[in-house]
């Protein structure tokens, strides 16, 4: 069985031991240990991990040091899904035939990659071990951007962000492409689970998390991951950028269960406006120029429409 | 146990593919990550078979692409069991990011590599194109002339490449359609003879020891990188040749069948050699009897061990040759071939005045026929008489139109 962690407060809950040590290299500020540590303590079960080129990988796993305190792979950019399924296909094996060397553990196994990891270059594998079913959980740690090599767009970068390869510029207002809907193609895969989290929303995010290793079969995570590089804030602001995101709707919370029924899982008590979370970031600075500004305005439309979108489904329940 | 012994007669009618089936039932592997790939998809298909038949009791995991296959072998060897797939060209050009990470990692995986061409053309008949691609990537390469050998190499490859102090993957490779389509008489191993031999899987570092977590795939960069891959060159150079020929003692004592690190026919006395590897050994043992009866002292030598190359047996083994043609099954684009290359290396370090020519044949499944052969050994013995190479010291055997010979 499966042991489900107990929650009571904040505090218990980030100085409960840790499998995921504070002695890494990611930038002061960045989401990605916040979420890593939310997932891990999600749970008192043995973890198998994974992690793709990014980041996180390189960031945790610098020989001769390792942040990890369980099993942990990374083989390439695209293939960390395959990695843990390879390792779960292992344990199966192994379970029987007998020959495992704690027999009475379960481990959870989980893959965590950034967007361009997700969303782009490791996509077909992501596909083929929610096809195949394995018993896994994929965690993208969205910053919705190539992080790692210093901020190209990946097909999570949001219409109007300036990237390095989608610069704004005299005549461009940068990114020109809406950001790719994964959560719907991974629930479009039968997915047993999927879920929108987000950090500052920790015990939202936990309960998707502990629902998700709950489950039999591959479930999919995307966990929004503010970047303080990247988004341009400063590193002390990580909350208050999340808040925003969550608050004015552009990165809403739900989940989808069997690919069919949608919740949404965080309703606003103030919803605020798209601008205020845009402004507070320098990749969106162009779009405050008089020439771009409707492009404002077009992106408070689009979350209006999408959340409607949203409320609908789960109104219909499907 | 979960699963049948099958009984076999002591001599099977088999072709290569279904060779490295049979031996990778009879390792009892604990995780198949594969993706299917002419010629190499039967070896696939079998293994299914003997999973659909309940013959087999480890996973069979059918990914959507080869590079997904070795990430999956991978996953799965880190996570501590036996684990094998197969491929070929396309499949296996695809697979080369994960080849190196396999072997960086120093996880012992089996890859059964039934040799083809490499587009473009397309083109699915046998040729060493994708071996060579392989040649660089820190995996040991075993090659097999025969289903008998590919069939026996499975089981050599599993203890090699899972010794501890050797911890790195292994390939068997054969040639596409001669020998994985082309069905012989193959001496098998009872089933539990042969799983005796490989034995049971010994663990290390494997990610399934829940008290002891291990973490694998680490990043290094000029502090560290060139020591992790001087190891890995030096345990290459040191530790690997030594356990291949223990192995192949052992299987010898088992089985009768004795290989070498480099097989060599004809050879005592020879005053010409051909040296090749694949199919064509075969064809050139035969031609090279013929020669004997005309009067030319003609031998061959196959490659056994392709990697790491065996060049101290080399230079034992070309020791008083007078003409030596290195045989290339795979276009240099633009370089001498890759075998001429390696042996220029070895003559030139022993000091040695052989002749040597280099030829490139047999591309994309074209025969290399004994006529041929003839024609080449005629030559080595021109060039004995003479004392140095009297042709071009790069020529195409068998294409169409005006000879092509280069250098």
């Amino acid at each position: 069985m499966s042991e489900i962690k107990k929650i009571k407060n904040l505090k218990e809950f980030s100085t409960s031991a840790d499998r995921f040590e504070g002695a890494n290299l990611l930038c002061p500020g960045c989401a990605h240990s916040i979420i890593v540590r939310e997932v891990l303590n999600a749970t008192n079960d043995d973890l198998i991990l994974s992690a793709a080129t990014g980041c996180l990988e390189v960031c945790t796993a610098v020989y001769p040091y390792t942040s990890w305190d369980a099993s942990w792979i990374h083989i390439g950019f695209e293939n960390g899904s395959t990695a843990v399924a390879g390792a779960e296909a292992m344990y199966n094996a192994l379970k029987k035939k007998g020959r495992l060397k704690q027999p009475d553990r379960e481990p959870k196994f989980v893959s965590f990659a950034g967007d361009g990891a997700s969303y782009d270059i490791g996509f077909q594998w992501i596909s083929g071990c929610f096809e195949r079913g394995h018993n896994m959980m994929h965690v993208v740690l969205d910053n919705e951007v190539y992080a790692n090599t210093g901020g190209q767009r990946s097909s999570s970068t949001p219409i109007g962000s300036s990237a390095t390869t989608s610069p704004a510029g005299r005549v461009s207002y940068g990114e020109k492409k809406n950001k790719k809907d994964m959560l719907s193609i991974m629930a479009a895969h039968g997915a047993p689970y999927v879920a929108q989290v987000a950090p500052n929303k920790w015990k939202n995010m936990v309960k998707a998390i502990q629902q998700g290793f709950a489950v039999e079969g591959p479930v999919f995570i995307n966990a929004m991951s503010a970047c303080t590089t990247e988004w341009k804030f400063a590193p002390e602001d990580t909350i208050d950028i999340s808040d925003m995101a969550t608050d004015s709707l552009v990165f809403p919370l739900y989940e989808i269960i069997d690919g069919k029924k949608l919740n949404i899982t965080y309703r606003p008590k103030n919803v605020i406006p798209v601008e205020e979370y845009l402004a507070a970031q320098g990749r969106f600075k162009h779009l405050f120029k008089d020439q771009f500004k409707y492009l404002i305005k077009e992106w408070q439309e689009r979350i209006d429409s999408n959340w409607d979108y949203l409320q609908r489904r789960e109104e219909a329940g499907v | 146990m979960a699963f049948d012994k099958m009984e076999l007669r002591d001599i099977e009618v088999w072709d290569g593919n279904f060779a490295a089936a049979q031996a990778m039932r009879q390792a009892q592997i604990d995780v198949v990550a594969a993706y299917p790939i002419t010629p190499s998809t039967p070896i696939v298909e079998g293994y299914a078979k003997f999973l659909a038949d309940g013959y087999v009791e480890g996973e069979f995991v059918m990914v959507e692409s080869e590079h997904a296959a070795m990430s999956g072998c991978i996953g799965a060897a880190a996570a501590g069991g036996r684990v094998a797939t197969a491929t070929s060209s396309q499949g296996f050009a695809l697979m080369v990011e994960t080849l190196y990470q396999s072997s960086g990692m120093r996880l012992p995986i089996v890859l059964n590599v039934v040799n083809r061409a490499l587009a473009a053309p397309l083109n699915v008949n046998g040729d060493h194109s994708d071996m060579y691609l392989g040649r660089d990537s820190g995996w040991i390469q075993l090659d097999a002339y025969s289903p008998q050998e590919a069939y026996d190499l499975n089981f050599i490859a599993f203890r090699v490449s899972e010794d501890h102090d050797v911890r790195l993957p292994c390939m068997v490779h054969q040639d596409g359609f001669m020998t994985s389509h082309t069905a012989q008489g193959v001496k098998t191993l009872t089933d539990d003879v042969a799983y005796g031999f490989v034995g049971e899987y010994k663990p290390m570092n494997d990610m399934l020891d829940l008290d002891h977590p291990v973490t694998h795939g680490v990043q290094t960069e000029e502090d560290w990188h060139f020591e992790h891959k001087a190891r890995q060159h030096n345990d290459l150079m040191t530790k690997v040749m030594p356990k291949i020929q223990e192995v192949f003692d052992d299987f010898e004592k088992l089985s009768g069948r004795k290989y070498n690190i480099v097989e060599g026919y004809d050879m005592d006395d020879a005053d010409v050699a051909v040296v090749c590897m694949g199919t064509s050994v075969e064809t050139a043992r035969e031609v090279a009897g013929e020669m004997r009866e005309k009067g030319i002292k003609a031998g061959v030598i196959g490659i056994r061990v392709f990697r790491p190359f065996p060049f101290m047996e080399m230079a034992e083994a070309l020791k008083g040759i007078k003409a030596i043609a290195a045989l290339d099954r795979s276009s240099p684009n633009g370089a001498p071939g890759m075998l001429f290359n390696e042996l220029s290396g070895v003559l030139f370090s022993q000091k040695s005045d052989a002749a040597l020519s280099g030829y490139v044949y047999g591309l994309g499944g074209r025969d290399l026929t004994k006529a041929h052969l003839v024609d080449l050994y005629n030559e080595l013995q021109a060039n004995a008489d003479a004392g140095k190479v009297l042709t071009p010291l790069q020529q195409f055997i068998g294409v169409r139109g005006p000879k092509l010979s280069f250098l």
